[in-house]
């Protein structure tokens, strides 16, 4: 077991340094010079040497690396050139904002997708299949922007029953801060239900055609021990792998979500900067949310014994 | 009730086929033009003239729509198109080649891999610059790998097999045997690939439209449509109903002509 932690952790630090790397590289691809593009046309040379020398952009591509490396390990992802805050802590406090979000999405659409998708296998083209797995799909098919939008105008506007526009944080008024979060998470919950359900369903119905549970069925064991204490165990390693996925890919697509709602989260932050070109946040927000995909799906499969204890013998 | 691949199918080819011959259609007729401002006709209601009524500007959301039908489904086509053929070059050389050149692009999809699939694709935006081009680059780039990685994994086993060693002793040249023996082995999966891929594109590009970093305005997407909605919601809610309504049912096309692509390949998905 502890071998196996090891190996896993070791693993991911060359996908780190791939990151890190791609992410240096991607900034520096941009056509023309970068100081020249933040500052305008109308700057003048001084400014842009000093604006050069500032960014360390009059040095060579290996130093830039090393030193930009050696300034993200000690948490210094730089400067907005738009604002002239710490990128780490623009970064941090947006990312108190959109992780509640996203985890509680994701979260609650676990719990109720997984056991769904497993009856929806049992259940193999029969009635309750077809109405989970058409829901399923309806679901993945409706962008939760548009999704979101017509909650706005449903239950905002038509009803008036949640704030339409705006934000509180939840620990300053956790009453009208709750009820700022109930569209956007209801938003991501639906979408994501439909992923993890399809999943679910996929990897219960691999288990179900394998002759341990004809056997336990032969038996004479009744639906219900067959499909949780046989059948759930193996079945729920893909899906667990997915939700992991799934985070991750939600946390670098919530800009949409938080445009919808107009909450002030991570994503908006990446895409304000990408509108003003502020390279400093774009590149600590790549990073960082990287960064969170890579330590989540690290996590996951750290937990991943816990159903299969055999991948910690290969 | 059985619900099978060929319910799938039917379903899945008319949604497809209809926004099709939509976006056919949009590229060279619609009602109304969908840029020039009509400012007699604002925010005129769905009636027997202007179907799906019109926008702040006074157009005719039908024409938009069909309009944005040509964009969105361009774009996407193109943008599957490059990631295709791109991927599938690099990963045919991949997998027949194998040693550092297989090594090498192996390295550079695990950088890419390494990040969510929107992120890099925003990632890469900033680099591009967002417009429609940016836009069939960027995605281009950030769905390549998929393809890198399926066909290598296709190839691999493929040039080990008698029929390929037959054919090099036949003194054919290596070029011919990867076109003309590998790469046909390669069409089923790519196919089913292909079109999930047109689902996450089109989707991708709608999400980046509405962010305002996709096609810039007056011209119309399905994504930039629904953007402009927002102010309008209370006064013309078909705003913001019909574009979003095109985006899902092709969704729900591609999705279920996957799910049935997929069932025909896979000989354990038919029901029992």
């Amino acid at each position: 077991m502890f071998r196996f932690i090891c190996a896993r952790v070791a693993m991911s630090i060359p996908t780190l340094l791939i990151v890190g790397v791609t992410v240096f590289m991607l900034i520096r691809l941009i056509p023309g010079d970068p100081a020249a593009l933040m500052l305008g046309d109308m700057a003048d040379p001084a400014s842009l040497q000093e604006l050069r020398q500032q960014l360390g952009l009059d040095r060579s591509l290996p130093q830039q690396l090393v030193i930009w490396f050696g300034n993200v390990l000690r948490g210094d992802l730089g400067v907005s050139i738009s604002t002239g805050e710490s990128v780490t802590s623009l970064v941090l406090q947006r990312f108190t904002i959109s992780a509640p979000i996203v985890l509680c999405a994701v979260l609650f659409a676990s719990l109720v997708a997984v056991p769904a998708g497993m009856i929806a296998a049992w259940r193999q083209n029969k009635l309750s299949d077809t109405v989970l797995v058409s829901t399923a799909t309806l679901l993945l098919s409706v962008p939760t922007f548009w999704l979101g939008l017509l909650f706005l105008l449903f239950f905002g506007l038509h009803l008036g029953w949640l704030p339409v526009v705006g934000y509180v944080s939840p620990l300053e008024d956790w009453r009208g801060g709750l009820l700022y979060l109930i569209m956007p998470i209801t938003t991501l919950f639906l979408h994501e239900i439909g992923v993890i359900l399809r999943m679910a369903r996929a990897s219960t119905l691999d288990v179900l055609r394998l002759d341990y549970v004809t056997h336990a069925r032969a038996k004479g064991l009744s639906d219900r021990v067959v499909l949780w204490r046989h059948t759930f165990k193996n079945a729920f390693g893909p899906t667990w792998t997915l939700i992991g996925l799934v985070l991750g890919n939600l946390l670098g697509g919530v800009a949409v979500v938080e445009t919808v709602f107009t909450i002030p989260g991570l994503g908006r932050l990446l895409v304000d900067a990408i509108f003003a070109r502020d390279y400093p946040v774009i590149q600590g927000c790549l990073l960082f949310i990287a960064l969170i995909y890579v330590l989540v799906n690290l996590l996951v499969d750290l937990c991943y014994p816990i159903f299969d204890p055999r991948v910690t013998v290969s | 009730m059985k619900f099978n691949a060929n319910t799938n199918l039917l379903v899945g080819s008319l949604l497809c086929g209809t926004i099709l011959v939509a976006a056919l259609l949009g590229a060279f007729w619609t009602p109304f033009d969908p840029m020039t401002p009509d400012f007699a006709h604002r925010l005129h209601a769905p009636d027997t003239t202007y179907w799906l009524g019109t926008d702040e500007f006074g157009r005719d959301t039908f024409s938009r729509i069909l309009y944005g039908a040509t964009t969105s489904v361009g774009i996407s086509f193109m943008t599957v198109l490059i990631a295709m053929v791109a991927g599938t070059m690099l990963g045919l050389i991949a997998g027949y080649m194998r040693g550092w050149v297989d090594r090498l692009m192996m390295c550079f999809t695990d950088a890419l891999l390494a990040f969510p699939g929107m992120l890099l694709a925003l990632g890469l935006l900033a680099v591009v610059g967002a417009n429609k081009y940016g836009i069939v680059v960027a995605l281009g780039i950030a769905y390549l790998p998929s393809v890198l990685r399926l066909v290598r994994g296709t190839v691999l086993p493929l040039r080990e097999r008698e029929f390929v060693h037959a054919s090099r002793i036949m003194g054919n040249s290596e070029m011919f045997i990867l076109f003309r023996h590998i790469l046909p082995n390669c069409f089923g999966p790519m196919m089913v690939l292909a079109t999930s891929m047109f689902g996450w594109v089109l989707l991708a590009e709608s999400s980046l439209s509405f962010l305002g970093l996709g096609v810039p305005p007056p011209a119309p997407t399905w994504g930039n449509m629904l953007a402009g909605s927002r102010p309008f919601m209370m006064q013309a809610g078909w705003l913001g109903i019909f574009p979003g309504l095109c985006i899902s049912m092709t969704l729900l096309g591609i999705n279920l002509l996957g799910d049935a692509l997929q069932d025909k390949l896979d000989p354990y998905s038919k029901g029992k």
